[in-house]
């Protein structure tokens, strides 16, 4: 029976299964938590598992939904990245700084998932304050890619797509800079969206870089993204910077597929590839063309810009971002310090790791007097380049489509004397959180036997076209119904 | 050689808003420690600024009223700074388009002198360290961090202590009667940086400055400026460079030291605050702002002197603050008196308010009293002397309102002319002999009739009339 119930591990499967009562939340959220004792340890997706607290509410749900409750998501078991803030756990952010970090209140996230009656089985493991690609600077261990051990879930949300990977929770929330949500996800095999900044608030998700951070999901399928979307999105006043765009229930309007779409592919970009990527990148958007989608050549003249000015931009942020774990209020603080000074330098050097330190340093560097009009300033103006050659791109076409990334997992270690190397995994992904776009990564052919996978990205707010391109893409293929053989 | 002083003034002025300026959490002054700061003001992660309208509009009204610039889109930075009484690590502040740009403010004494604003810009005010000796424990309350600064900064264009102070007293008047702060310096809702340097008088280069930092009070800034431009001098004299550096004033020793050295400037690393967006002036928020704006001090004080007939320095005492300014109105209007009424508010009221220790705020004599009392003086219901002493009633809260008081004090003065008449027959016919010696040429006397009637009337009878109806009496015969 548990076997069934992964096997349909979709939330309209779960949704409608729970609704007839074929299925109880308290049997789904008992086999999820008993496929995270039986398969995390060597996956290592969760920091904190809070199942007692989730069989609770689980049978609280299916009372309530006896009742009549009709919310479609009531009693879905959820994971939460560890940098959503949830009050009365712990929310680590991945790092030593915050070990001991216990928010007193829920982020706008959490707070609507429980609303939407979603029962969170706990917080999942990540990069140091997200910020890695993959999964490897957490101070909680790498998260292990379920489908090859050895191997990278990708980051920094590798937790998140780990688990929804291993089938362990159906859906997990995540957290996009420059590719967070959808580089595990297409390391892993599933189905990774970030909306368009601002869509989702970010209140009580610790920032990283807050120009570029946006919260989103990583799912099985794309209905599993539209029905997610459909709770988390919304105006947030706690959120200056959260969207009051409206937003139009997508799952009506999903059938309509790619028909008629043009796709551009900004080819000069793809020159990079080898062969078997560029195999899989190709067989999946020929699937596109065949649902009647139209390919275009494009050209987004400033994008090869776009790693490096992403690695002056976020680190800045971030190094503002990161200056209050100083050991005075919250999070670590070192033993018996002589003075603020030592105070200050020993518990930030303890705290911190090595990622996080480096790029703390190159985001105070490159606003310096001196510096800043060479680094930062400079980084903003290519900024608006790349926003305009997107917005350029756009008068012709409703969607850019480029692989997720240069290539399937990596090996664990193999990049980590090499930060640059490292960088260059984003090379895909940050263009969309630079000019604040909406994209999602969906599984492709394997490559060598990994996920891989197809990376869409529309205008600002039109996060319907890509809901449309991903499930006509997902009606028509397997490649996001694989599960790792090492999760069954 | 002769030398010039050149001073520029940093003002920040706490606003008077409800709430935060990026929090809901309340401002109020003196609560216990950390029982007004929220999630936001103490920094916890994953927490995120929301602007405050109301100091958006109390800076605006600052703008509007010194005739400043008013970008259309305002941006807030980061300036970037460890301190423990910093909870974000960074200060959310203002660097280019600062919401009030170059202003005046005339001096408002008729001279037209007017004093440059550079720029006045929002910002976060931090917490507060405490250094209690407690076995090298330092204590932080965060009441105050979050609570909006207004700093006005003005152009180095003043050339002495007094004329800072004079400046500063001008600015604090300003901003008592926008309503935009309490502007109590006690409580430090209002402080003073000054940047001073000195150069020879005929140089047009300015000297290397020196920052005197939070002065909180009107003598405070003088006492330091004044201790300041002399060890500049002295030190230039004998040779010595200035070092640009910060001090501070030790109001005990009245002198200034060193608190940190500015040789290399420190690196703030201010970049565009990405949790705020662009603010854009609404065009009907400055329609807004400048309908409700008050007449200014300077307009308020021209008026009580052309319409009203008040002397300047009576007129610029009134408008030093708007409770003073419309006290005034009230009693003026009230008592269709404008002069005696400056007159009891600037002399009485002032020297029994500053006895008690109050304010015209909290006085236990309201416009109302004030008025009739005056009025009781004018329709000769109460001599002056009289006045005094249901003053003093009303002071001291013996009586609620001036009739009262003349009925209990029985204070009415006696001015009707038939009992006065018949008071003067019974005088004169009680003292034959005086009344002789004043009729043969020792006109002297009259005071003694006077005094005779006074004492009898317990200094009731008006004295006006008294003396008329005396002399036509004595003069008769």
């Amino acid at each position: 029976m548990t076997e069934d119930i992964s096997a349909s591990f979709s939330l309209t499967q779960l949704s409608h299964k729970l609704k007839t009562g074929e299925l109880s939340s308290e049997q789904l959220v008992t086999h999820c938590l008993n496929r995270i004792d039986k398969y995390d340890q060597p996956v290592n997706a969760f920091i904190t598992v809070t199942g007692e607290q989730a069989l609770s509410e689980a049978k609280q749900a299916d009372r309530r939904r006896r009742q009549g409750d009709p919310r479609p998501l009531l009693g879905i078991p959820i994971a939460h990245k560890d940098l959503f803030c949830t009050q009365g756990t712990l929310t680590s952010c991945g790092s030593r700084m915050l070990a001991n970090f216990v928010a007193p209140y829920d982020a706008t996230v959490v707070n609507r998932c429980r609303a939407a009656g979603l029962i969170s089985l706990g917080k999942t493991n990540m990069d140091e304050f997200a910020m890695g690609c993959s999964n490897e600077t957490s101070f909680f261990g790498p998260v292990n890619n379920p489908w090859d051990m050895a191997r990278t879930a990708g980051g920094s949300s590798g937790g998140s797509a780990a688990a929804v990977a291993a089938d362990l929770v159906p859906v997990a929330t995540a957290s996009d800079t420059g590719g967070s949500i959808r580089l595990p996800a297409a390391f892993c095999g599933r189905t990774g969206f970030k909306p368009t900044y601002g869509r989702i608030s970010r209140y009580g998700m610790v920032a990283f870089a807050s120009s570029l951070d946006q919260a989103g999901v990583i799912a099985r399928e794309v209905e599993d993204i539209a029905q997610m979307l459909n709770c988390l999105v919304g105006h947030d006043k706690r959120d200056s910077t959260s969207s009051r765009m409206p937003w139009t229930d997508p799952l009506p309007l999903m059938q309509k597929g790619c028909q008629k779409m043009r796709i551009g592919i900004p080819v000069a970009l793809l020159d990079r590839l080898d062969g078997d990527c560029r195999k899989s990148f190709e067989t999946a958007v020929a699937v596109l063309q065949e649902l009647d989608a139209e390919l275009v050549d494009i050209e987004l003249p400033h994008a090869h810009y776009g790693v490096a000015i992403y690695h002056v931009i976020a680190p800045a942020e971030a190094s503002a971002n990161l200056s209050r774990y100083d050991g005075v209020r919250y999070g670590h603080r070192c033993d018996s310090p002589k003075d603020l000074e030592d105070l200050y330098i020993r518990s930030r050097t303890e705290g911190f790791g090595f990622e996080v330190k480096r790029r703390i340093l190159t985001g105070t560097y490159v606003l310096s007097a001196g510096y800043a009009d060479a680094y930062y300033r400079r980084a903003q103006s290519i900024r608006r380049l790349i926003r305009d050659d997107f917005e350029k791109a756009f008068d012709r076409v409703q969607l850019v489509a480029t692989p997720t990334t240069i290539g399937p997992a990596f090996k664990k270690g193999e990049k980590l004397q090499d930060p640059v190397a490292m960088y260059q995994q984003d090379a895909f992904t940050v263009l969309a959180n630079l000019a604040g776009l909406p994209c999602i990564s969906t599984p492709a052919p394997p490559v060598a036997g990994l996920p891989y996978g197809l990376h869409l990205q529309a205008r600002p707010f039109d996060e319907i076209s890509l809901l449309q391109a991903g499930h006509a893409l997902q009606q028509h293929t397997q490649w996001h119904r694989q599960t790792p053989e090492t999760a069954t | 050689m002769k030398w010039q002083p050149v001073i520029g003034l940093e003002i920040h002025v706490q606003l008077a808003t409800q709430s935060k300026i990026f929090s809901g959490a309340a401002t109020q002054f003196g609560a216990m420690p950390n029982t007004q700061a929220c999630a936001i003001d103490l920094g916890l992660p994953g927490t995120l600024p929301v602007l405050n309208e109301q100091a958006i509009m109390l800076a605006l009204r600052f703008g509007l009223a010194i005739d400043a610039e008013i970008p259309s889109k305002i941006l807030f930075y980061r300036k970037n700074y460890f301190y423990p009484d910093l909870p974000k690590g960074y200060q959310i502040s203002q660097l280019d388009s600062p919401i009030v740009g170059a202003g005046r403010i005339p001096l408002g004494d008729g001279s037209g002198r007017q004093l440059a604003i550079e720029r006045a810009h929002l910002e976060e005010d931090a917490g507060k360290s405490l250094h209690r000796d407690m076995e090298g424990i330092s204590e932080i309350d965060l009441n105050r961090a979050g609570i909006p600064l207004l700093e006005i900064v003005t152009r180095p264009e003043i050339y002495s202590a007094e004329e800072a102070v004079l400046w500063f007293r001008r600015i604090h008047a300003l901003v008592c009667y926008l309503g935009l702060s309490d502007a109590v310096m006690a409580e430090s809702s209002m402080r003073c940086d000054v940047n001073v340097s000195v150069r020879p008088a005929k140089q047009a280069r300015l000297g290397e400055r020196i920052e005197i930092k939070n002065l909180n009070s009107f003598r405070f800034v003088e006492q330091a400026l004044d201790f300041e431009i002399d060890r500049q001098i002295r030190c230039l004299e004998e040779g010595r460079k200035i070092v640009r550096e910060t001090r501070l004033y030790d109001p005990n020793e009245r002198q200034t030291l060193p608190m940190r050295s500015k040789e290399y400037a420190e690196d703030y690393r201010y970049f565009p605050d990405p949790d705020l967006l662009p603010l854009i002036v609404k065009d009907e928020w400055i329609e807004d702002i400048r309908q409700s704006l008050p007449p200014l001090p300077e307009q308020r004080s021209q008026s009580y002197q052309s319409s009203l007939g008040l002397s300047r320095e009576a007129a610029d005492y009134l408008c030093v603050d708007c409770t003073t300014a419309d006290y005034f109105d009230s009693v003026a209007t009230l008592s269709k008196d404008p002069v005696a009424s400056a007159n009891w508010i600037m002399g009485e009221l002032a020297f029994a308010n500053k006895a008690a220790g109050c304010t015209l705020a909290d006085s236990r004599v309201s416009a109302d009293a004030l008025a009739d009392l005056i009025r009781r003086i004018n329709d000769t219901t109460l001599s002056s002397k009289m006045a005094k002493i249901v003053f003093a009633a009303l002071c001291e809260g013996r009586s609620s309102s001036v009739d009262e008081a003349i009925d209990a004090l029985d204070m009415k003065q006696l001015s009707d002319e038939d009992e006065l008449a018949e008071l003067v027959t019974r005088t004169l016919d009680a003292h034959p002999h005086q009344v002789g010696q004043y009729r043969s040429g020792k006109t002297k006397l009259l005071g003694f009739f006077v005094g005779q009637i006074m004492q009898a009337t317990h200094g009731q009878a008006n004295p006006k009339k008294l003396n008329t109806l005396l002399r036509k009496m004595l003069d008769k015969a």
